[in-house]
Parts: structure tokens; C-alpha cells; sequence
């Protein structure tokens, strides 16, 4: 078998591999529900327009989220490649739009272990229900022990410092172990366990007085909204974080499916099984908040902190414990946010090793360890400490809001404008799965980078204009806006750096001509050999 | 809880999580697609 290409030495075919189908969209499902699902979403149909909310935000999973997932599917499962190398074979000079997906990740993985870690103390405390007296008190004074906000402070806690870093040893020893027996056996068991917790959650919820009130605020509808553009938007960024398009991830995970794999089919099952969570978590916080409005006599709308680290880490601290069996209730609450934050961030992190391991010929575990030890320390240092609240709010903005639509703007204008590889990668979709792209997907895709241009120029006007937040400008210089030149960098200066394994030596499967494609011209070797078809 | 909102709360339910029920009986039904083009053969995965 010396003509097969998989045999020949330095070839990309070795690369890992998700067991299965099930397996994958598990795996999918448990990085794009996360944090943002339990904390984001309720909180976000909530203020734009409750129930009536619902609209702009299917119409928005089915115009864009879908059609965004399928195209990262369909970069990573064409291109098999981490986001830089998939980015590389899409275009050859969009290796950095890959680059800026791995450092988003970067960023994201510093904080994102935090909220974890924060909500590892908080499973621990709802036994003893230390939070109980004073909930707000308790998570910025007597946890956090937070500082003034608009400084930097290298004073650990050592209460948030340690559980930070028990998260950066679980997560490295999850990479470590590989696709197979690590990522992928983290998501078999704790996406059904989180699911199954999540429901005893909700059930539980719906059975206290005041219930039915709270889940009332969240779909009572406000027709009006419809016809306010801002709301539109909102549904659309929802869609848009919630689902984790545009990081990287998507790409990364779709290289570890074998080429003759099902693509689109699946993608439906991950874009409907985070929606369905995310609604099912909607459910679930608002009819809380009724029982906790109903305790306190007032309505859900006299309450504060519906959404954001503080509805987790005060509000529902604050129902917890007025709740008969409060404890059980918390523990399961919390340990529900570890199990969905812990299967995102194993994600994010998966993009920058897969990044690593094949521009550097890194071994899966190499990779792990050098991601997590030099996230573990920079993470520690800015999120162990009296100002960890505000660093995360800070880089969180510019990182999420702004970084991850430029990352998407990007990988759409390198794949379909530059790239011109629209029609290649949707009769790819078409030619591996059992549905159809369909003649608009890329005509969605193309509509949806222009709306994320809107998206992307409006936040940074208002960043520019109003700064965010509050803070100081030299800390939004510092932080906010060097988060962006960070991401920045790292896109333009990572393609300098050379490739230490072989990547020319790639075919595309089904090759374009099996595909009805004209070959390509130039120095790519996609076409010029390919012994499946026995012409070498 | 009036009647505004428990019909936004129902179509949402039925078009969501019917949506994740129709998208699993689609692909059980039909796990793969059984007529791709040749090829496309993955080595095993290395240890």
C-alpha cells in the first residue's frame, strides 16, 4: 500500500479522532452549552421583549446559527486542520484568521476558568450555606475579597486562588489524555449527567410559590419590541455566543470526525440541543426568581441581578437560602454550572493545543501542557486576586464582543470572498451528509457577515466613545484595549513563525473534481495527486 | 400566568425541543449518507 497517501511519512491523516457520530455531537453540544446558557439567555429574553423575544431569536438560530456552524463544520471537516492550518488551506493567507480564533480562546480560557473555579467554592459552600445571610456581602467581601475597581492588585485569595487552580489541573489531565479518552469521555458522561441535574433543577423550581409568576415575566410578550432593531440584535449576538461560533472550536472539533462522516444532520442536532437547554435554563432561573420575588413581596421586575456572574453567585445564593432545602438545591445548581462551564472550556482550550501540536509537531499531550501551564500562571496572577471581578469584566468585552465577531467577519471573508471556496465547501456539506445545505446557505452566510460588520462597528464606536463600565480610561487602555491589540498580534505574527510538520502534503476529500469543481491553479496540491482514484 | 405568555412558552417548547427530537429521529434514521463519493478511507488513530 506504499502509493496510499496515509502511509507515507509526515502526512496529516494521523490525526485523532471522536470514537463516533454520538460521540462528536455530544462533545459539540457540551462547548456550546455553557455559562452564557444559564446566565446569558434568560436574563438577555428577558429585557428584550420576554416571550415576543422568541421570534427574533429563532429566526436568528435558523438564519445564522446554522448556517455559521455548517460553514466551521465544514472548514474543519474539508481542511482537517486546527483553525490556523484549516484557515491556511482554505486561503493561503488566512493562516492568522486561525490564529485570532486560538488567541480569543487564549483570553477566554484565563477567565473562563475562574467563573469555574468560583463556582467549585460555591458547591462546597451550599453545604454549610455560608453564603445564606448575606449574599451579595458574602461574594464580593468575604469571597472575592474584592479591591477598588480601576486598579490591579497582586494580593491573592486563597480561597479563589486554590480551586483555580484545582480547575487548571483537572483541565490539563482532560487535555492530556487526548480527543478519544479525554474530551470525549468528559462530554459522554457530563453532558447527561448536567442534563439530568439540570431537570431535577427546573422541576424542582416549577413546584415553589411564585413559580408560575417568574416563568409569566420571561414570556409575557411585548410585541413593540419586534420593531426595535437593538432587539434584533440581541437575539442575533445570543445566538451567535451561545452557540460558540466563530472561536474556533467548531473547526477544531469537525477535524477530529473521520472524512466520511455525516455533517449537517448532526450540526441541526447541536444547534437545536443548545437552544433546547438554553430555553429549558430559562425555565428553570425565572420560575427561581419568581419564588424569590414572591418571598420578598415584590415582582420579578423589583429584583435585581437577573443576569451575569451575579445572578449565580448573589441572587441565587439569595433564593438557596430561603428555600426549604436549600442545600441540595445549591449544590446542584453549582455543581451544574462546573459540569457546563468545565465541557466549554475544555473546548476553547482544545483549539489553542490542536493549534499548537501541528504548527509546532507537538504531541497531544506536549500540546496540553504547554497550554495549560502558561494559561494556569496567567490566570492565576490576573484572576487569583482582589481585582479578578474587574479584569474579567474588562476583557471579557473585548475579547467576546469585540474579538469574536472580527473572528467571524474574517473566517467568512477568507473562506467565501477571498477564498471563493463557497461552492466547494457546500457540495462538500452536500456530498458527506444526508441533508442538503440548501441553495440558500451560502446566500445566509454572506448576509450574516454583513450584519456582523454592523454588529462589530457599532460596539466599537460605543467602546470608543463611552468606554465601558465605568472604569478608568488608562485601565480600559491597558486591559480592554490591549486584550484587542493581544488578538491582534497574535494573528499577524503567528503565520511568521514556520510550520515544523508537512502540511503541503494534503488532499481535500471528495476532491474537487469528485465534487464537479474546474482544479485549482496555482502552487495548492489538492488535485495533483490522490491514489484513491488510482492516478498518482 | 396569562394567556399571552403560556402560548409563547408552548410554541417555544414545541419548536425548540421538537426541533432537537426531529433533528435525533433524523439522524438515527439515517446515520450516514450511504452513497459518497469514493475515498475518503481515515488510518487508525495513532497512540
Amino acid at each position: 500500500m506504499a502509493e496510499h497517501p496515509e502511509a507515507a511519512p509526515h502526512t496529516h491523516e494521523k490525526r485523532e479522532h471522536w470514537s463516533g457520530q454520538t460521540a462528536f455531537i455530544l462533545a459539540a453540544i457540551g462547548s456550546a452549552v455553557g455559562l452564557g446558557n444559564i446566565w446569558r439567555f434568560p436574563g438577555q429574553a428577558y429585557e428584550h421583549g420576554g416571550g415576543a423575544f422568541m421570534i427574533p431569536y429563532l429566526v436568528a438560530l435558523v438564519t445564522a446559527g446554522v448556517p455559521i456552524l455548517f460553514l466551521e463544520n465544514a472548514i474543519g471537516h474539508r481542511f482537517r486542520g486546527s483553525a490556523p492550518l484549516a484557515m491556511k488551506r482554505v486561503h493561503r493567507n488566512a493562516e492568522g484568521v486561525g490564529w485570532l480564533h486560538v488567541a480569543i480562546c487564549f483570553v477566554i480560557g484565563l477567565y473562563y476558568t475562574a467563573i469555574i473555579a468560583w463556582a467549585v467554592s460555591y458547591f462546597f459552600f451550599s453545604f454549610g450555606q455560608s453564603y445564606a445571610d448575606d449574599p451579595a456581602g458574602f461574594f464580593t467581601g468575604e469571597y472575592l475579597e474584592l479591591g477598588e475597581a480601576g486598579t490591579v492588585s497582586l494580593s491573592f485569595v486563597p480561597q479563589v486562588l486554590i480551586p483555580l487552580a484545582a480547575v487548571w489541573v483537572v483541565t490539563i489531565v482532560i487535555l492530556a489524555l487526548g480527543i478519544h479518552r479525554g474530551v470525549e469521555r468528559l462530554n459522554i458522561i457530563g453532558i447527561p449527567v448536567l442534563v439530568a441535574t439540570f431537570l431535577v433543577i427546573v422541576v424542582r423550581a416549577l413546584f415553589l410559590d411564585g413559580a408560575a409568576d417568574g416563568v409569566a415575566a420571561l414570556f409575557t410578550p411585548d410585541f413593540e419590541a419586534l420593531t426595535d432593531p437593538q432587539v434584533w440584535i440581541a437575539a442575533y449576538g445570543q445566538i451567535f455566543f451561545s452557540l460558540s461560533l466563530a472561536y474556533g472550536i467548531m473547526i477544531t472539533y469537525a477535524s477530529y470526525r473521520r472524512r466520511r462522516s455525516n455533517i449537517t444532520a448532526p450540526g441541526m442536532v447541536v444547534a437545536f440541543g443548545n437552544s433546547s437547554f438554553e430555553l429549558l435554563a430559562g425555565i428553570g432561573v425565572f420560575a427561581t426568581l419568581g419564588f424569590l420575588a414572591h418571598q420578598q413581596g415584590t415582582t420579578v421586575a423589583g429584583l435585581d441581578n437577573l443576569a451575569g456572574p451575579f445572578l449565580s453567585f448573589v441572587t441565587f445564593p439569595a433564593v438557596i437560602a430561603e428555600m426549604p432545602g436549600g442545600a441540595f438545591f445549591g449544590a446542584l445548581f453549582f455543581g451544574s454550572l462546573v459540569l457546563a462551564g468545565l465541557t466549554s472550556l475544555v473546548s476553547v482550550l482544545q483549539v489553542i493545543s490542536a493549534a499548537l501540536q501541528d504548527k509546532f509537531g507537538l504531541h497531544p499531550r506536549g500540546g496540553a501542557v504547554a497550554v495549560g501551564l502558561v494559561s494556569a500562571v496567567l490566570s492565576i496572577i490576573g484572576f487569583g486576586t482582589t481585582t479578578g471581578l474587574y479584569l474579567l469584566d474588562t476583557v471579557d468585552q473585548w475579547s467576546n464582543q469585540l474579538g469574536i465577531v472580527a473572528g467571524a467577519i474574517t473566517m467568512i471573508a477568507a473562506a467565501l470572498w477571498f477564498g471563493r471556496r463557497g461552492h466547494e465547501l457546500e457540495r462538500h456539506l452536500a456530498a458527506v451528509s444526508t441533508m442538503r445545505p440548501g441553495r440558500y446557505w451560502l446566500w445566509l452566510v454572506n448576509a450574516v457577515a454583513l450584519l456582523l460588520i454592523y454588529m462589530f462597528a457599532e460596539k466599537a464606536v460605543s467602546l470608543v466613545q463611552d468606554g465601558y463600565g465605568g472604569y478608568p480610561g488608562w485601565y480600559l487602555a491597558v486591559f480592554g484595549w490591549g486584550t484587542a491589540a493581544f488578538l491582534l498580534a497574535v494573528a499577524l505574527l503567528m503565520p511568521l513563525l514556520r510550520w515544523r510538520r508537512d502540511i503541503e502534503r494534503f488532499h481535500a476529500w471528495p476532491s474537487r473534481e469528485q465534487l464537479a469543481l474546474p482544479a485549482e491553479v496555482g502552487e495548492r496540491h489538492t488535485e495533483d495527486y490522490d491514489p484513491r482514484e488510482g492516478r498518482t | 400566568m396569562n394567556a399571552d405568555a403560556l402560548v409563547l412558552m408552548l410554541v417555544s417548547i414545541v419548536l425548540i425541543w421538537g426541533g432537537l427530537v426531529a433533528s435525533i429521529a433524523y439522524v438515527a434514521r439515517r446515520p450516514e449518507n450511504d452513497h459518497m463519493p469514493d475515498g475518503g478511507e481515515d488510518t487508525r488513530v495513532p497512540d
